[in-house]
């Protein structure tokens, strides 16, 4: 019986059979649908799907005139940053990264970013980061945003001035946990609206909030806030809300978005709060289970992200990183892995962008 | 992402539009700007550029259109506009307003 290359979630190598392959793809999309509370995907969708795994080439891509638009997280830490950002530890400056990503890797937006790539350190450096802006701005063509991550676990202790939730939760201090963290989403959004208003004063094209809800609802609540705050300010600016996980994790519980719980939404219900807070483009995230193989998370990545994009009234940029969108979670992802979860992106889940 | 040979390279290699290289950034900018799901931005800028939306991503056909609406290019070529230059004449294109230019009207006005 014929076997293909494949990978795991942890992205080591395995060979499966075509039937192994259809039942990951199936079990995969079951436990999405399960999840979700969403519609399978169709026998051509699994058919196609087991196509582009199979595939017996290296590296496979979508259609001619199937491209779609990419956007970025972490600007130049990818070459700057260590091995925690997948980073080739180059120090190479914000100018240079930004021309080599526009003219040499074919990039259609790129990103400034700080070194901490969080919004609460740049405050300090806010000038820094605005001169830096309107250099680069002056040389590059493609449009050209400023990234970080909303992290609304700075703001808790040791680190910020919040007593820290899981803390008072393991004392059985419920609502100071839950004041703890209403006050977090609010410091936050405030500090959105200064760092982003500055930055697009600078001459940024727009922001790019990534991994929203790292540290949960209350994350989530304070950068839709904040999302808020700044489309008002600047109606013009080009805002993209991308993700943390598939499910927003229930720090808080009740913290509501424009009369709705935050907590326990997936991609498709999550859009409607970035699409609600005024972002332009929303990432969605499905997270790799390293256990599992990528026929699998290929398979449960794609039944989400399908019925985000159906839901959807602003474009969808999926997130495709390390561990997330079906690709295996490890410092340096396999190129047959990563092209064929594009692919399967692009041309099943039918996404606006990567 | 870190990793650009696993991640930046193969995703554009994949699917990606390929930025100033075709018309990626002009994709790109309708997407954000008007909310445009990726199958109208195509259009959009097909017509503007006066291609077929399949044309708007190869490079052949593009890096010559490029050069001449002077609106980058990815290249090194003395004299052809790039940066805020080649934004202003991609505004006039596209009939949008780019932020940095719009600052940089504002610097400049007397």
């Amino acid at each position: 019986m014929a076997e293909y290359y494949t990978r795991m979630g942890d992205g080591s190598r395995v060979l499966m059979t075509k039937e192994k392959i259809l039942n990951d793809i199936q079990a995969g999309m079951a436990d999405a649908a399960d999840m979700g509370g969403l519609p399978d995907l169709t026998p051509n969708d699994i058919e196609k799907l087991f196509e582009i795994i199979s595939d017996r080439n290296r590296v496979v891509g979508v259609e001619p005139g199937n491209e779609v638009v990419l956007t970025y997280d972490i600007g130049q830490l990818d070459f700057t940053g260590d091995n925690g950002n997948s980073g080739n530890g180059v120090d190479v400056g914000r100018m240079e990264s930004a021309l080599l990503h526009e003219r040499a890797l074919g990039a259609d937006t790129f990103e400034l970013a700080h070194a901490d790539y969080s919004i609460k350190p740049v405050k300090p450096v806010i000038s820094n980061e605005m001169q830096t802006m309107e250099e680069i701005q002056n040389e590059i063509v493609a449009p050209y945003f400023y990234g970080a991550m909303p992290n609304a676990g700075l703001y808790y202790a040791p680190d910020g001035p919040y007593g820290n939730p899981a803390d008072l939760m393991r004392e059985f201090k419920i609502d100071e946990a839950m004041a703890a963290a209403e006050a977090t989403a609010d410091h936050l959004a405030r500090d959105i609206e200064y760092v982003a208003t500055r930055l697009i004063a600078a001459g940024a094209d727009g922001f790019n909030f990534d991994t929203t809800a790292s540290a949960g609802d209350a994350d989530a609540v304070g950068t839709f806030k904040g999302v808020s705050a700044l489309r008002k300010a600047c109606p013009d600016a080009y805002i993209n809300v991308g993700m943390a996980g598939e499910s927003v994790m229930g720090i808080h519980g009740s913290i509501e978005f424009d009369g709705q719980i935050v907590a326990g939404t997936y991609p498709h219900q999550q859009v409607k709060f970035a699409q609600k807070a005024g972002a332009n483009v929303f990432g969605p995230v499905v997270n790799t289970n390293t256990s599992k193989s990528l026929a699998w998370n290929l398979g449960r990545a794609v039944t989400f992200i399908k019925e985000c994009v159906k839901v959807a009234e602003i474009p969808c940029h999926v997130n495709m990183g390390m561990g997330v969108g079906g690709i295996p979670m490890c410092e340096t992802a396999p190129i047959d892995a990563v092209t064929r979860c594009n692919k399967a992106m692009v041309e099943i889940a039918k996404v606006d962008g990567v | 992402m870190g990793d650009t040979a696993g991640m930046a390279v193969p995703h554009f290699m994949a699917s990606g539009m390929g930025g100033i290289r075709t018309a990626g950034d002009l994709v790109a900018r309708m997407e954000y700007s008007q909310n445009m799901k990726i199958g109208k931005a195509k259009e959009y800028v097909a017509k503007k550029l006066g291609i077929s939306t399949l044309e708007i991503a190869d490079e052949y056909i593009m890096r010559g259109l490029r050069e001449d609406l002077k609106i980058g290019v990815v290249t090194g070529v003395p004299g052809a506009p790039r940066g805020i230059a080649a934004k202003m004449n991609i505004e006039r294109l596209l009939d949008i307003k780019i932020n940095s230019c719009e600052i940089f009207r504002e610097m400049t006005k007397r």
